[in-house]
């Protein structure tokens, strides 16, 4: 378990980094929480010329209050994010997926920026950043650029973020009283989900007036249930509504069959944990 | 109350029975002590091994020059290169004498047998170098059709080794009419076709890694006029042996060192390839060199365990009382017939008849020889296949019958009052007693409360349902009486050895040939020979893993250390006592005859003279004053061969939810009620039944290797071979009901593997008991939640039989280079 030989730069600002990242291209691998990268570094699945890591750029780190947003910095560890008082009060959805993800030591040394930027189809945040509207803050050479998370998941490890750039800010949305739950069916504990449902909800007189709804590993990214989504407003919060609205939420999806469930179970565990998320997440 | 040790009142409480905290913890679990790994000797090199990524090639050639000419490399050395040198890898039980094993050479210059094998081995001056030069090496395979699948590999479909002209390695069967120890099983089962009930079952054994925390590694100096081998392995006396057996090189040249060791599990009980390799390396360059595995290459070339289909025929009487009893194995060896091989599936020969007074039994089994990982020992090592088969089985019976499968159990076990008996195996079980251990575990478990809500739950229709499993478990621990051994056709003895070295000061100096890789013996042996000699337990020094230092041993496996290792140490120890008496008497001028030891002290009958064992120790280390004739030494050593195995038995109640909209399984309540005899420290055996049980139940729900159509093992990282941690498991409901084993003067019963023999089945008959009621009487092991939702949806199919030989995609070649020295790609690269 020894990676191949690299060089390894330590850039103090976003701007030390940017001009790191021009200079190597694609030779460079950019590391942050480093929970994903350094195995893959290890088992000599990739092997950069250099690696940069972002772990010394104070600006990277913290959560602040943005009027109608909640901003995220990338370098925010796991375990900030889901005890952060502004998070819970906001979005309580990534911090509701943050308690599920890994286990105690890849949540304090993981980042969210940089779980995000992996874009493993299986990571616990990719479903509630899609669910919560987040807007994901690209910064190059040329400034910054803002994409919505429905446009930031390109494919299986792959994202709009080009490649001179850095995700340096995730923008959330205020979604201040909506419920939220994160259902993760997984065999041990800190595995990788084999299916997960991220929901929020908004609820007005028993009645559900907004849902937003993503799924977890049931696609080469992260996927948002839209038809569920749409299916959900105006229904009341019971066992039954819900249930018919989450018969829908397979669809559109294309889950992976491996050793962990073929296919089709994951499309009918898919339809279950949408039904349990949504209810969990209105109170019901 | 604080963490302190309660101290005894009065020295004269005795150790054994206490929970004192292990001597041995503070470098264990710090970690700062001293592993293989981190030995590093003067002018060491690192080994790096080319593996070949095929499960079944023939080697077209090796180029080796670029790796040679890298930074840092000083050779690279292929199987030709090394000749005859490299040695061979021994079987040490051939189960039958016309058992057929290809030679096991650690580095094959021809044909591959399993992907993982060894082809090249690069020598640099780091380990990094090693593994950088390690991918310049261009090995050309020209692939070959490789034998997967064990059924198809037992019909000779694909052979795994073609010049064998058959898989099939060895067929061993037992039958009780022929050992005149029972009736005749055929004629019980056709009986029971008529007028009784036959139950008909095949069961699947997956295949497990046996996963120890710390990868293997050796180190070789061969500068000395020993060649000294540290190794992490749990047997430095039989691989002295096999190291000399397999290399030509004298035993009285070779020094095994197992200093601390991380973990076995069986999975250390072997003679490696990497071992020999290192071996050869160090003496061909003359230097010392270290090898150290990588975890990928530890689950892909380290031996796994298990891996047979059961097919079981059960027969009995209307009312349940068993007649007879039939079980064909089919074994899957792996590539190469290892150090055990099939003597693992012939070690369960003896326990499917388990705790029940069957009439009529027999076994066969069926080793084969197929393109993967090898095959060897893992926790339990062919008991708890036994266990798992008779304990489900009765679960059937009780089914059948329509009755609680406690009642199907009562019906059929061994009274107490019937010990010692005789089994239909052949095996005299000591002691025990099934009824005591069992009312006591449904007690504690609440049994009846736990049934009532099994019903309610099925008469509601409760989207979770709940499941009670029993396994009322025995086994045979205590490896081995050599004479059984011999009669098995095994290459060695089971005997052990102690020695007791009494220092000029009074401290004690404890050799023992068992090898400890966690157990705690280091303070279980104190507290023996503290209550013994009449010693204090910080006095006690215990001294092992060593040839030089502790020369003579079996090692540890099979539950065996205390129960054949601690009699050794009681006799040996009894020695000293006799040797100090005629010391003891002359000092004090008084007859042999009236001299008693009791607690440390050796006093004249009827008087109030005596002297401490620390006196006659000096005494007889200054040899001033010795009586005529009488040796300076109270130093003894006992070489102890067990008279019969050790029979641990008990009484495991398992209670599981199944979501029967998932098919996940959430383990509710689980209670054991173990009989090992006398407990010498209640903290250690508490631990081994918390972690056996975590590994049986381990099999149940999670652990599985599973292999693509190519021959790649897909779970060869932990994200896919997926072990439990402590938020996965309960907490667990530990109890004991003891009756001492007869067979050794402590009274004691191995505890090793007590707790993963009987979990599996107690598990798996939960899940299955949950579900029963909509049509399902199995489903395969590991109960994942697909297979479980599979059975009910399907209507009681049993899940689907293979997993899907394909890995989550978090770490695979989408995320970069690939090709590797430690991961196979199979036919994909």
């Amino acid at each position: 378990m020894i990676p191949t030989q690299f060089e390894y730069v330590a850039p103090a600002t976003v701007q030390e980094a940017l001009t790191a990242l021009a200079e190597h291209g694609d030779e460079a691998k950019v590391i942050a929480g480093g929970q994903s990268l350094l195995p893959v570094l290890r088992m000599r699945l990739n092997a950069p010329e250099v690696v940069i890591d972002l772990g010394g750029i104070p600006e990277l780190r913290g959560v602040r209050d943005d009027g109608d947003a909640i901003v995220i910095g990338a370098m925010t560890t796991h375990h900030t994010v889901l005890n952060d008082p502004l998070v819970a009060e906001h979005a309580a959805l990534l911090a509701r997926a943050g308690h599920e993800l890994a286990d105690a030591q890849i949540r304090h040394r993981g980042t969210i920026g940089g779980a995000l930027a992996h874009a493993d189809p299986a990571g616990d945040l990719g479903a509630p950043a899609l669910a919560l509207s987040a807007q994901f803050v690209i910064t190059g050479s040329a400034g910054s650029r803002t994409v919505p998370a429905d446009e930031f998941f390109v494919d299986l490890f792959e994202t709009a973020i080009g490649e001179d750039e850095l995700l340096t800010e995730i923008r959330v949305p205020k979604h201040t009283g909506w419920g939220a739950h994160y259902e993760k069916f997984v065999r041990v504990a800190h595995q990788w989900p084999i299916v997960a449902v991220a929901a929020a909800v908004r609820v007005a007189g028993g009645t559900i007036a907004e849902a937003r709804v993503g799924l977890t590993n049931m696609g080469s990214t992260p996927l948002r249930a839209r038809s569920v989504e749409e299916a959900l407003v105006g229904q009341p919060a019971t066992e039954d509504a819900v249930a018919q609205a989450a018969a829908r939420a397979a669809e559109g999806t294309n889950p992976p069959s491996d050793l962990n469930g073929a296919a089709d179970y994951r499309t009918h565990l898919a339809q279950v944990l949408t039904r349990r998320a949504v209810l969990a997440a209105a109170g019901a | 109350m604080t963490a302190v040790e309660d101290r005894p009142d009065t020295e004269s409480a005795k150790e054994i029975g206490r929970d004192r905290r292990r001597k041995e913890d503070q470098r264990l679990i710090t970690g700062r002590t001293r592993w293989t790994d981190n030995i590093a000797l003067p002018g060491m090199l690192h080994l790096a091994m080319v593996r070949s990524p095929f499960a079944h090639a023939r080697i077209v050639s090796i180029d080796t020059e670029a790796a040679k000419t890298a930074d840092n490399v000083v050779a690279v050395l292929t199987g030709a290169d090394l000749g005859d040198a490299q040695g061979v890898c021994i079987n040490a039980w051939a189960i039958t004498t016309e058992q057929l094993a290809p030679t096991h050479v650690p580095m094959p210059t021809d044909r591959v047998a399993f992907a993982g094998e060894t082809v090249a081995v690069v020598v640099a001056r780091s380990a990094a170098a090693a593994r950088d030069a390690a991918e310049l090496v261009d090995v050309e395979y020209d692939e070959l059709p490789a034998a997967l699948d064990l059924k198809k590999s037992a019909a000779d479909e694909v052979l795994a080794h073609p010049d064998l002209g058959t898989n099939k390695s060895a067929f061993w069967k037992f039958d009780s009419e022929e050992a005149g120890t029972g009736g005749n099983v055929d004629q019980a089962i056709e009986k029971a076709r008529g007028d009784g009930i036959v139950i008909e079952r095949e069961y699947r054994q997956q295949r497990l890694i046996p996963a120890f925390m710390e990868p293997r590694s050796t180190v070789v100096d061969p500068t000395g006029e020993q060649i000294t081998m540290w190794t992490a392995t749990q047997i430095p006396h039989v691989l002295r042996f096999a190291l000399a057996a397999g290399s030509g090189v004298p035993e009285s040249k070779i020094r095994v060192i197992a200093p601390d060791v991380g973990g076995g599990f069986g999975g250390k009980l072997q003679q490696t390839p990497e071992e020999m390799i290192t071996f050869a390396v160090a003496r061909r360059l003359g230097k010392p060199v270290r090898y150290t595995e990588t975890r990928s290459e530890s689950l892909m070339a380290g031996h796994h365990g298990r891996d047979q289909w059961q097919k079981l025929t059960l027969s009995a009487e209307k009312d349940g009382t068993v007649t007879g009893l039939k079980v064909e194995l089919t074994a899957d060896l792996g590539a190469y017939v290892a150090i055990l091989g099939g003597g693992v599936p012939v070690l369960g020969a003896f326990m499917f008849n388990a705790i029940y007074k069957f009439p009529a039994y027999q076994f066969n089994c069926q080793t084969v020889l197929t393109n993967k990982t090898w095959t060897d020992a893992y926790r339990g090592a062919g008991r708890p296949e036994a266990t798992y088969a008779i304990e489900r089985l009765m679960d059937e019976l009780a089914a059948e019958v329509g009755v609680d499968p406690l009642v199907i159990r009562e019906k059929n076990w061994i009274t107490h009052e019937e010990f010692p008996f005789t089994t239909v195996a052949g095996l005299e079980y000591d002691s025990g007693n099934y009824e005591a251990a069992t009312e006591k575990a449904k007690a504690s478990f609440g049994y009846d409360e736990l049934r009532a809500e099994q019903r309610r739950r099925r008469e509601a229709g409760d989207r979770i349902q709940l499941g009670i499993g029993v396994s009322t478990f025995t086994e045979m621990c205590g490896l081995a009486p050599s004479r059984v051994l011999g009669s098995l056709n095994y290459g060695a003895g089971g005997w052990e050895h102690a020695g007791v070295r009494m220092l000029a000061t009074g401290k004690v100096e404890i050799t023992t040939g068992t090898s400890a890789h966690g157990q705690g013996h280091e303070t279980a042996f104190s507290q023996i020979v503290a209550d013994r000699l009449g010693v204090a337990f910080e006095d006690v020094e215990i001294l092992h893993g060593d040839t030089q230092i502790a020369h003579k041993g079996m090692d540890t496996y099979g539950s065996r250390s205390l129960v054949v290792g601690g009699e050794a140490l009681v006799r040996a120890a009894d020695k000293v006592i006799e040797k100090a008496k005629p010391i003891a008497a002359h000092l004090l001028e008084a007859s042999v005859d009236d001299i008693e030891f009791s607690a440390g002290r050796f006093g004249v009958r009827g008087t109030d003279q005596g002297l401490a064992m620390a006196e006659i120790a000096m005494a007889a280390f200054t040899a001033h004053n010795l009586p005529d004739g009488v040796e300076a030494t109270l130093d003894s050593e006992a070489t102890y061969d067990p008279v019969n195995f050790n029979y641990p038995h008990g009484t495991h109640l398992c209670a599981m939810e199944v979501d029967t909209e998932t098919g996940g399984v959430l383990m509710r309540k689980y209670t054991c009620v173990d009989d090992i005899g006398t407990i010498i420290n209640p903290m250690i055996v508490e631990g081994q039944v918390h972690g056996g049980l975590a590994q049986g139940i381990s099999q149940a729900l999670w652990e599985e290797a599973v292999y693509d159509d190519s021959g790649t093992l897909v779970s060869g990282s932990f994200v896919d071979y997926l072990l439990p941690t402590t938020a996965d498991t309960i907490s667990f409901d530990v109890h004991h009901n003891t009756t001492a084993s007869t067979t050794n003067t402590l009274g004691t019963k191995g505890v090793g593997e007590a707790g993963t023999i009987a979990s599996t089945p107690a598990v798996v008959n939960a899940v299955v008991d949950a579900v029963r009621h909509l049509g399902i009487h199995d489903i395969q092991m590991p109960c994942t939640p697909e297979r479980v939702w599979r059975a009910i949806h399907d209507a009681g199919a049993g899940g689907r039989a293979e997993t899907e030989g394909a890995a989550a995609p978090h770490f695979d070649e989408s995320t970069g280079m690939q090709g590797t020295v430690d991961r196979t790609d199979g036919a994909q690269s």
